[in-house]
């Protein structure tokens, strides 16, 4: 994967399979990974999306009320 | 019958058999996807918490949730009554409750009013009927929860969950439902009712496994203190429990492959289609009512007509006690049923069949008239037999 991706930091496992579950019913892709180490120390995992869909994909999280930090890498 | 020539008829206490498929999903959860859902980032762990996400957003939908996320599971509804009782109720607040409640009710309550709460429980009618009106001239300004049973685990009867919601949103308080008997098979929506809480279980109606069921928390609900505190998955860095749903209220791992086999049992109704299935439960709870009522010395309890009431039958038998007429019905026939007084004493006050309790016959989906026959011939036998 060469493009360029942004990681959704979710406060859980529960909220961070909740917005997979949005996103891919929103026609958006995202994966989840584990949260990378210089992000959090937490051990679960985030929502990775292409650079190109963040817009898209942040809408549809604030709508459902998930809470989120968005992080380019 | 079952296929152990068994007429099972405590399906009040735990739907059996289950489906086949709630069998075989969590066989397949146990061998393809059994790690710790939210506790690592692997792909068995993710996979495992999808699937607990997916019961959430099921439950959700099928009783009217404003958000998945707002679903808490817990072992049982007892632990979400709990949860919902002692995580909203303190010192100086007044809840009022039916006289046809459970002891995972009136327990939590007795104890909360031995801190200072205010407890009323509204009587009811001798079948277990509840009249909204009777609830209103209960409530007082610090009224902050009313918490009823949708239908009495004793003799079935329906309680009236909509008219007593409207009542509580009128008043400013919130309305706590005990699912128990009921979540499944019949219709309960949190936004249409006027449900905040609403404690279910996954054994019964659900046709999932038993250690399944807990609690749906309404938009109205701002926070409840946990019952417990410890490992979440999440906000790792902190000492203190964090704040949000549903980690909050869900210290611990869950029972994941008994909510893959909850989620395949409620698959499993709506294809079959639940209204059928209830359907079918209340044409034998109707052939069953009759078919006592015509035998010497039977004594019912709760409303005769079938659309007041679950398929759950309580009745006794003149000159026989209860456990009498249970042990004769398990060991000479083969019928499987719960006699007592079934966690239940308030209930069986307003019944009048406070001490002695009595037999009750809960139906499933799995019984047939066949069933009803055996169990009516076993009845009238042992009429029979105390008569002469």
């Amino acid at each position: 994967m060469n493009e360029h991706h942004a990681v959704l930091l979710m406060i859980s496992t529960s909220h961070a399979v909740r917005a997979e579950a949005l996103l891919r019913k929103a026609g958006l892709n995202c994966k989840l990974v584990p949260v990378p180490r210089h992000l959090s120390s937490d051990c679960g995992v985030c929502v990775q999306v292409a650079q190109r869909d963040v817009e898209q994909a942040c809408p549809v999280l604030q709508a459902a009320g998930l809470t989120f930090e968005l992080h380019e890498l | 019958m079952s296929r152990l020539g068994l007429v099972y008829l405590d399906n009040a206490a735990t739907t059996w058999p289950k489906p086949a498929v709630v069998r075989q999903a969590m066989s397949r959860f146990l061998s393809q996807s059994a790690a710790n859902p939210g506790r690592s980032g692997h792909r068995l762990a993710v996979e495992a918490a999808r699937v607990v996400y997916q019961v959430r957003a099921a439950l959700a939908d099928w009783f009217g949730a404003p958000d998945p996320l707002r679903v808490v599971f817990g072992s049982n509804a007892t632990e979400g009554l709990n949860l919902a009782l002692h995580g909203l109720l303190r010192s100086g607040d007044h809840v009022v409750t039916t006289g046809m409640e459970h002891n995972s009710v009136m327990r939590p309550l007795r104890a909360l009013e031995e801190q200072g709460v205010g407890v009323s429980v509204v009587a009811c009618a001798a079948d277990g009927s509840l009249d909204p009106a009777a609830v209103q001239a209960c409530l007082r300004s610090n009224t902050r929860l009313i918490a009823m049973t949708h239908a009495s685990n004793v003799c079935g009867t329906l309680l009236p969950v909509a008219e007593v919601g409207a009542l509580a949103r009128a008043h400013g308080a919130l309305l706590l439902v005990d699912a128990a008997q009921t979540a499944g098979l019949y219709p309960l929506d949190m936004q249409r009712d006027g449900v905040d809480l609403l404690a279910f279980t996954g054994h019964k109606s659900l046709y999932g496994p038993t250690g399944t069921g807990g609690l749906i928390v309404g938009a109205r609900v701002d926070a409840l203190r946990p019952l417990k505190q410890g490992g979440t998955g999440s906000a790792s860095e902190r000492e203190q429990q964090p704040g949000f749903l549903p980690d909050c209220y869900e210290s611990g791992t869950l029972n994941a492959v008994g909510l893959a086999g909850l989620l395949a049992g409620m698959q499993w109704l709506k294809e079959r289609g639940v209204e059928s299935l209830r359907a079918h439960e209340q044409r034998l709870c109707t052939q069953l009512l009759a078919g006592l009522a015509e035998i010497p010395g039977v004594q019912l309890y709760g409303p005769a007509d079938a659309e007041r009431r679950t398929a759950t039958v309580a009745f006794n038998l003149a000159g026989c006690s209860p456990s009498y007429v249970g042990q004769q019905l398990d060991e000479r026939y083969g019928i499987l049923c719960r006699v007592g007084l079934h966690c239940a004493p308030a209930a069986h006050r307003t019944l009048g069949s406070f001490p002695t309790g009595s037999v009750r016959l809960s139906l499933g989906v799995f019984n047939s008239q066949a069933d009803v026959q055996r169990t009516l011939r076993a009845v009238r036998q042992l009429s029979q037999e105390v008569q002469h």
